[in-house]
C-alpha cells in the first residue's frame, strides 16, 4: 500500500480520569494484553502500510518502550520504519501541543516519505478496518479527502465531545459540530483521514498560518466548502476511548467473546508486545466466569466478570467483580472489589472494600498500596 | 559468552516413537507442551539464560516444521550479532552422497566443519526432549575447575529407577571411572541426564576415530564416553538438583503436564528470572464464559471456556464448548471441544475437533488416552 501512516492523538475533550496520569490514552493498557495503540497500529500493517510515524503527545517512555522498533508489529525493518515522533518544542504546552505543531516540527519526515498518499488515524478510537481498501474508494471518488465516520443510535450516550458530521447525499462532508450528546442518531468523525501526502501537507501549514492554535480538524472545518472531503461509513464494531467511563463500559461489553469478534477478526491479527509470561494458573477453589483474563496470572479467589492484565495474582478469598486489573496487580486475600479500576502494580493488600458503579468506576492508582 | 567460548548442539532429529501419533508429522522436540511450548523450547530458552550464542540444532525426523520453529532465533533472544540458531540437517557431501545421521555422535561428526567454523572451545551437547530449567554457564564453571575432558550432568535417582538409565560410576569427587547403560543391578543412582560439555580438540579427535570405526554404534553413551574411559580421560559427574523429566511416552507427557497443576510445582514457568520463551503467538486473552467452571487449570492465550475444565492444561486457541467437561487431561493447542463432550484422562493432539457430546477417556483407565484423530465423534 502505497501510503504513509500517521498516528496522531486526541485532544484535550479527551480525559481518561487517573490512567492519564502516567501515560497518554495510546500507550494505556486494554483488554489484558494489550494497549489502546495496537489497534490502529495493527489496522495499518495488516492493510499493508510500512511507514508509520507515531506522533506521541506527552510521557514518550512508556509508547516506546512498548512499540520498540516496530518488528512485533510485523513491520519488515529494512524496508519499513516506525518511527515515534513528538513536539520537541511544544511538549510541555498543554496548549500549544496539538497535532499541527507536531506534523510542522517534523515536517521534514513527513516530506522525505515516499509515498503519495498519506492514512491519519489516531489511537484513541478502536475498530478493524482494511486501510487499503478506504485508499480504494478515495481514490476512485477524486475527493480532496475521505474521512471515516460511524452512525450510531447512542449519540446522547457515546462519542460525547466527539466531532459529527453532516453528510449530504453523495457523502460529502458539508458541516462539522461537536456531539453534546443532545441527538440519538448522529454521524460520528473517526478523525481517519485519507488523502494524497501534498494535500495534507498543505492542510497542515494552512492551518499553521491561520492560528497556533488550530487542530488538524479545525482547518478542515474551515475549508469544508473549498475541499471535497467525502465520508467513508465505518460499520461493526467502533469505541472512543475519551473518558474513564467509556474506558470502563467498552472493556465491559468486551467481555463477551461474540462481541470482542467484531474488534478481533480472523486473519487480521491484532499485535502486541510479548511478554512471555507463562500460561495462567487457576487454583483449586478459585471461581471465574464471565471474564478476559491474560497469560501470567494467578487466580486463586473469586472473578466474576472482570478483565485481568498479566501476571495479576488474585489470593484466596478475594472477591473481584465488574472490575479492570491492570498487568502486575495484587489483589490480597479476603478483599471485596466491585467495578473498580486497579492500575499496574497496585496492591490491595489489607482486607479491603472497594465499591464503584458503572458510571464511576473507583480508580485505584499505579503502584498504590491500599 | 562469546560465541566461541562454548557452541550448544542440540540433538533433535529423534521421532520419539513411543509418543505414537503425536509425532506422526513432527519431531518430538517440537511436541506441545504446558499450553504454550515446544519442548525445545526448554533447552533453547535454557542456551539463551546461560548467555550462550550458538546454538546448532541437529533435525531429521519429519523436520520442516521444526527447522521453520527453530530458525526463528528471535523467539529466545538468540539473533545476536555474533550468534544465532543453526538449524544442521543430513546433507548431501561430496564424494560421500547422502549421509543420514547414525546416531548422536555421527550427528556431530557430521557437522564438525560448522563446529570448526565457530571454533569454540567448548561444545555442550544437549538433546531436544527433556523438560527442565538449567544453567549451563555453572555446568561449564565446574568442568573448567575439574579441568576436565568431559562433564556429564547427572541426577540422583532411585536404585529402581536406575535400571532404566545410563548410570555413572563415581569416585568421592564426584570423577567417573565406569558407566553402565541401564544396569540389571546399579552399583550407583546417578543417572546421566543427556547433557555434556567437552572440551572441543580432545572431542573432535574421539569423533573422527569413532567415524571410522565400523563396529561403532555412533552413539555418545554407548561408544565416545566408554572411549574415553579407556584412556582414562579425566571425566566428572556434574550434580543436577531440580526438576526434570523425559517426556518420551503419552503418559510422561500427562504426568509432566500435570506436575504444573501442583501447589509446589518444581519446574515453577512463572519465575521472572529464568522465563522460557517460545514462539509469539498473536492470540486474544481468554475468554471464561458465564456457565464456566475452572479449577485447577494451566491455560494459555486464546482459549475459550463455556464449559468446565478441572485438572488440565489447555493449550493455545482452544474452545471448550458449553456444558463440556474437561477433566485430568492435556489438550493441545487448537483443539475445538464441542458442547457437552467429555474427556477424561486423556492427551488430545493439536488442532483435534471433538464432537459434540462425545465422550472420551476414563476416569479408572491404566494409561492416558491419546486423541489423534482429526474429527472425533
Amino acid at each position: 500500500m502505497n501510503a504513509l501512516g500517521i498516528i496522531s492523538f486526541e485532544d484535550n475533550t479527551a480525559n481518561v480520569e487517573g490512567l492519564e496520569d502516567y501515560r497518554p490514552v495510546a500507550a494505556m493498557s486494554f483488554m489484558g494484553r494489550y494497549r489502546i495503540i495496537d489497534f490502529v497500529l495493527s489496522n495499518m500493517t495488516n492493510s499493508g502500510i510500512d511507514n508509520v510515524q507515531v506522533y506521541c503527545k506527552e510521557k514518550p517512555r512508556n509508547l516506546m518502550a512498548h512499540l520498540g522498533d516496530g518488528k512485533g508489529y510485523n513491520i519488515n525493518t529494512k524496508r519499513g520504519n516506525l518511527r515515534i515522533l513528538y513536539g520537541e518544542k511544544t511538549f510541555s504546552s498543554k496548549v500549544y501541543n496539538h497535532d499541527i505543531a507536531n506534523y510542522i516540527l517534523n515536517m521534514q519526515y513527513i516530506e522525505e516519505d515516499k509515498n503519495p498518499y498519506v492514512v491519519v488515524a489516531p489511537s484513541y478510537f478502536l475498530y478493524s478496518l482494511d486501510y487499503s481498501v478506504v485508499l480504494e474508494q478515495h481514490k476512485k471518488s477524486g475527493a480532496d479527502v475521505t474521512m471515516l465516520y460511524y452512525n450510531t443510535t447512542e449519540g446522547k450516550e457515546r462519542f460525547l465531545g466527539c466531532d459529527l458530521l453532516t453528510l449530504n447525499k453523495g457523502k460529502r462532508v458539508i458541516e462539522f459540530h461537536k456531539n453534546r450528546g443532545k441527538r440519538k442518531n448522529v454521524s460520528v468523525s473517526l478523525e481517519a483521514y485519507v488523502m494524497a501526502k501534498e494535500t495534507f501537507i498543505d492542510l497542515v501549514n494552512k492551518a499553521a498560518a491561520t492560528s497556533s492554535l488550530y487542530w488538524f480538524k479545525d482547518v478542515l472545518k474551515d475549508y469544508v466548502d473549498e475541499l471535497d472531503i467525502r465520508g467513508y461509513q465505518m460499520k461493526g464494531f467502533v469505541a472512543c476511548i475519551n473518558s474513564l467511563q467509556e474506558y470502563y463500559r467498552v472493556s465491559m461489553e468486551l467481555r463477551d467473546h461474540t462481541v470482542a469478534n467484531g474488534l478481533f477478526k480472523p486473519g487480521w491479527p491484532v499485535y502486541t508486545e510479548t511478554s512471555d509470561s507463562a500460561p495462567t494458573k487457576y487454583s483449586e477453589g478459585a471461581k471465574v466466569v464471565e471474564s478476559v483474563v491474560s497469560n501470567g496470572c494467578e487466580i486463586k479467589g473469586t472473578v466474576e466478570g472482570c478483565v485481568l492484565g498479566r501476571n495479576v495474582t488474585v489470593m484466596e478469598g478475594a472477591v473481584v467483580k465488574d472490575s479492570i486489573i491492570l498487568p502486575g496487580a495484587f489483589i490480597g486475600k479476603g478483599a471485596n472489589l466491585d467495578h473498580v479500576v486497579v492500575d499496574k502494580y497496585a496492591r490491595i493488600n489489607h482486607k479491603k472494600e472497594l465499591t464503584g458503579t458503572a458510571e464511576e468506576p473507583v480508580y485505584v492508582a499505579r503502584r498504590d498500596l491500599i | 559468552m562469546r560465541a566461541n567460548t562454548m557452541a550448544a548442539m542440540i540433538l533433535a532429529g529423534g521421532r520419539g516413537s513411543r509418543l505414537l501419533d503425536l509425532t506422526n508429522k513432527v519431531a518430538k522436540p517440537a511436541v506441545h507442551f504446558g499450553g504454550k511450548y515446544r519442548i525445545i523450547d526448554f533447552p533453547l530458552s535454557n542456551c539463551a539464560n546461560s548467555g550462550i550464542s550458538t546454538v546448532g540444532v541437529l533435525t531429521q525426523y519429519e523436520s520442516v516444521l521444526l527447522n521453520a520453529y527453530v530458525a526463528k532465533d528471535q523467539f529466545w533472544g538468540l539473533d545476536t550479532n555474533d550468534g544465532g540458531v543453526y538449524v544442521l540437517t543430513p546433507r548431501e557431501k561430496d564424494k560421500k552422497g547422502l549421509e543420514v545421521f547414525r546416531g548422536t555422535a555421527d550427528a556431530i561428526t557430521q557437522n564438525i566443519d560448522f563446529l570448526d567454523s565457530i571454533n569454540p572451545e567448548y561444545v555442550l551437547i544437549l538433546s531436544g526432549d527433556h523438560i527442565y530449567k538449567m544453567d549451563y554457564s555453572e555446568m561449564l564453571r565446574y568442568h573448567q575447575e575439574k579441568q576436565a575432558d568431559a562433564t556429564i550432568a547427572v541426577l540422583q535417582v532411585t536404585l529402581k529407577e536406575a535400571t532404566r538409565f545410563g548410570i555413572m560410576n563415581c569416585d568421592e569427587n564426584d570423577m567417573i571411572y565406569e558407566f553402565e547403560e541401564k544396569p540389571a543391578h546399579p552399583k550407583s543412582t546417578l543417572a546421566s541426564m543427556g547433557i555434556y560439555i567437552f572440551t572441543y580438540k580432545t572431542l573432535r579427535k574421539y569423533l573422527l576415530a569413532d567415524d571410522k570405526n565400523d563396529k561403532s554404534s555412533h552413539d555418545f553413551g554407548k561408544d565416545i564416553i566408554p572411549a574415553y574411559l579407556n584412556d582414562k580421560r579425566k571425566l566428572t559427574a556434574y550434580r543436577f538438583k531440580g526438576y526434570w523429566k523425559d517426556v518420551g511416552t503419552v503418559d510422561s507427557l500427562w504426568e509432566s503436564n500435570m506436575d504444573l497443576l501442583k501447589d509446589d510445582d518444581e519446574l515453577n514457568l512463572s519465575d521472572p528470572s529464568w522465563k522460557i520463551y517460545t514462539e509469539d503467538v498473536n492470540a486474544l486473552p481468554q475468554f471464561i464464559g458465564k456457565e464456566a467452571k475452572v479449577e485447577n487449570a494451566y491455560i494459555t492465550q486464546g482459549c475459550v471456556v463455556l464449559g468446565e475444565v478441572k485438572n488440565s492444561v489447555l493449550g493455545t486457541n482452544c474452545e471448550i464448548g458449553k456444558g463440556a467437561k474437561v477433566v485430568d487431561s492435556v489438550i493441545l493447542p487448537g483443539v475445538k471441544v464441542g458442547d457437552g463432550a467429555k474427556i477424561t484422562r486423556c492427551i488430545v493432539a493439536d488442532d483435534v475437533e471433538i464432537a459434540p457430546g462425545a465422550i472420551l477417556g476414563s476416569a479408572d483407565s491404566e494409561n492416558i488416552e491419546l486423541v489423534a484423530k482429526k474429527y472425533v465423534e
